[in-house]
């Protein structure tokens, strides 16, 4: 198990620059995700901690050791794609045991690393059952199986849940969470799932053309999200933006939205008029009928035990997450409430947080 | 627009039925959501009101007609696919105009402008009207397949998982415009999906299908606050419904007969408790940002259920668990008491 040390690294292919100088540390027995859409340089890391892909610039280190240019075999780290694949003309015990096998370890040693594993994996019944009769849940624990039975530095996973349907991938993130916590090795994740990022990281780097937007733990990240495409990144829906022309000076409770005066964290910088943003999760806004911030009922979407609610505003839409039992009806007016010291304030150009009391409380950008 | 019913329907492909003796009525202007795991005769049910499939036995009709014997074309009805398949080389104008101009409708070309015009901004593409098809992302180009289905004005619309080859985002901008477009035109749809949110968010009625059977219909709120079943019960809700023998956490009364107890988030009571009272432990509170869901053990089953963000619990507290109106089964799985109203 290692620390993994990625520092000041560059990866350009040709005139195009897939990671513009990462730094970061993953702490020995960490559980580290690396989320962003599509060709945001998540995987290009990934494969460069995996010795995959050189960097143009940069250290990697693993352990403590500079590996920055040692080939992926002598890097002693697991790599699990999206897709397992498994030898089909071999049973699960043969599966799993093989790694070792090719490394050369004797039959004994391999048949209790590999029961160890299973055993971890709770597939231990199964060991001597042809994979080609697995269900889909099995497959993917023994795929997991000959990742783990070399007991390697580090894991590193590529999206490895991202062909499952939406019900077996919630399982599997919840078993490979707890694997995680049985056996503590140092993992890094790749996903554009900011659930799957929510429900397993320990940390996470929101990543976005090449450059990561902000690096801490899920929850703060959440709460405190450095930029705008991080707060739009994360959350089921998203965090809601209202547009507002003014300025703010530091100190200021409030802010103003056209006649609405609206309560935020104590403000700690400054921004001459411009255009900026009111950030607010759909779980913190309330309706009240006496909010002098109104907006008109788009739609409402029942989801059991709690609803979202699609209102349109002057400065823009907005969805609200209310218990199931409000009532409300679609094209109905309703004023606007929230949950004042949970707000974030967007400086819209560069699309940055504004300090504040909020962001004071953590670690931030 | 028309009412739509299956009346006794069964369909057997060799030896497996595939549609069980489905009885169905969709009313003039709703939408109904068919739910169910791969395999569970959701997909063939739209084909039989499309003609796609025979029906062995049972009929089907279409605003009071029997249409059990008539072709495809001769229903009325417009399908709407998992895969956009646009005309890659027309403009969204033309693929949008392209069932109008059908030799059967021979429209006029300023009624055809007119009708792609307003689908076209209804759905927030009218500024793409010009653009080749295959210039588009990829929920725009959804958005066409679905405007194309909505520039006729057939009896109903048959939708099979038109959003799930969309990224999570865009299948819930795309939920909330369709059932706005569906409210607006006063549209008959027939949907189906594997996809819970979608359904409880969608549809006018929820209809939970199984192994060809249709298992329980009813409103979201019916469907999900009065499962007929347990089966119906773990369908639906996120996190999924705890489900455990009567008897494990107390409860006032439960019913004679009861075997089984189904518990929401809002069918129990978690306090922190000193250790006489305390029947259940904290394993952890999974943050998920706006959900946190809370993870408790009592004997040996582990629970989940939502939890204020601002909750002070933390893993290792010693709780008392107990029960608020849950939902109580008996031996077959059948709900027979609990379920508000």
């Amino acid at each position: 198990m290692a620390e993994i040390r990625v520092e000041n690294v560059r990866k350009s292919f040709g005139a195009f620059t897939a990671v513009k100088g990462s730094t970061f540390t993953i702490n020995d027995g960490e559980f580290f995700v690396m989320l962003g859409p599509s060709g945001c340089g998540k995987t290009t890391t990934l494969r460069m901690i995996a010795g995959l892909e050189l960097p143009t610039s940069g250290r990697i280190l693993l352990g403590g050791e500079d590996v920055t240019f040692n080939r992926a075999a002598a890097r002693d780290i697991a790599f699990v794609f999206q897709l397992f694949a498994l030898y089909p003309h071999m049973n699960v015990r043969k599966n799993i045991g093989f790694p070792l096998k090719c490394q050369g370890m004797g039959g004994a040693e391999v048949d209790k690393a590999v029961e160890d594993a299973a055993q971890l994996l709770r597939i231990d019944h199964l060991l001597d059952r042809s994979v080609s009769g697995l269900a889909g849940g099995d497959r993917q624990r023994v795929a997991l199986g000959r990742a783990i039975v070399r007991r390697p530095k580090a894991f590193l996973m590529d999206e490895p849940l991202g062909t499952l349907d939406t019900e077996f991938r919630d399982l599997m993130v919840r078993e490979l969470r707890e694997l995680h916590n049985r056996i503590g090795a140092t993992t890094v994740y790749v996903t554009h799932d900011q659930l799957e990022a929510m429900a397993m990281a320990d940390k996470i780097a929101v990543m976005n053309h090449g450059v990561i937007e902000q690096f801490g733990r899920p929850q703060e990240i959440y709460d405190r999200p450095a930029t705008m495409f991080v707060a739009d990144f994360l959350g089921s829906p998203p965090m809601n933006f209202l547009s507002f022309h003014g300025g703010v000076r530091s100190g200021d409770r409030a802010v103003r939205l056209d006649a609405a005066e609206i309560a935020v964290p104590e403000l700690r910088e400054e921004r001459a008029p411009g255009e900026l943003a009111l950030g607010i999760r759909p779980e913190h806004v309330r309706l009240d009928d006496g909010a002098p911030l109104r907006g008109t009922v788009f739609g409402t979407e029942y989801l059991g035990t709690t609803q979202i609610v699609a209102i349109e505003t002057a400065h823009g839409p907005l969805k609200a997450r209310l218990p199931a039992d409000l009532p409300v009806e679609t094209g109905e007016n309703v004023g606007l409430s929230f949950r004042s010291e949970r707000l974030s304030v967007f400086d819209k150009g560069t699309g940055r947080a504004l300090a504040s009391a909020l962001y004071a409380g953590g670690a931030h950008g | 627009m028309a009412d739509v019913t299956l009346d006794h329907v069964t369909k057997r492909f060799g030896q497996t039925v595939a549609i069980d003796d489905l009885s169905l009525t969709i009313a003039d202007g709703e939408l109904v959501v068919l739910l169910g795991p791969t395999g569970a005769g959701k997909t063939t049910t739209l084909r039989l009101v499309a003609g796609l499939d025979a029906a062995d036995t049972g009929r089907v009709s279409i605003g009071g007609r029997d249409v059990t014997g008539i072709a495809p074309a001769g229903r009325d009805v417009t399908f709407v696919f998992q895969q956009y398949s646009l005309y890659p080389h027309l403009s969204v104008f033309d693929n949008l105009a392209f069932p109008l101009r059908s030799p059967q409708r021979r429209l006029p070309a300023d009624e055809i402008k007119r009708r792609v015009t307003e689908v076209a901004t209804m759905l927030r593409i009218a500024h793409k009207l010009d653009n080749r098809a295959t210039r588009l992302s990829g929920g725009e180009m959804q958005r066409v397949a679905i405007g194309r289905a909505l520039v006729r004005r057939p009896a109903i619309y048959l939708m099979d998982e038109p959003l799930s080859s969309l990224d999570a985002k865009l299948r819930s901008d795309l939920r909330l415009e369709l059932k706005h477009i569906q409210h607006d035109l006063g549209a008959t749809i027939l949907y189906v999906t594997h996809d819970q949110t979608e359904a409880m968010t969608l549809a006018s009625r929820i209809g939970v299908m199984n192994a060809g059977r249709l298992i329980q219909i009813g409103t979201p709120r019916e469907v999900y606050q009065r499962p007929a079943n347990l089966y119906v019960a773990a369908r639906l809700g996120q996190p999924a419904i705890n489900i455990f023998p009567e008897g494990l956490i107390p409860a006032g009364s439960a019913p004679i007969g009861a075997k089984t107890v189904g518990a929401r988030t809002e069918h129990l009571r978690i306090e922190r408790a000193a250790n006489g009272a305390a029947n259940a432990r904290v394993d952890w509170i999974e943050h998920l940002g706006d959900q946190n869901h809370l993870h408790v053990s009592i004997g040996d089953r582990k629970l989940t259920t939502l939890v204020d963000p601002a909750t002070e619990l933390v893993a290792g507290d010693a709780v008392a668990l107990s029960l608020v109106d849950p939902l109580y089964f008996d031996g077959e799985g059948n709900r027979i008491a609990g379920g508000r109203g």
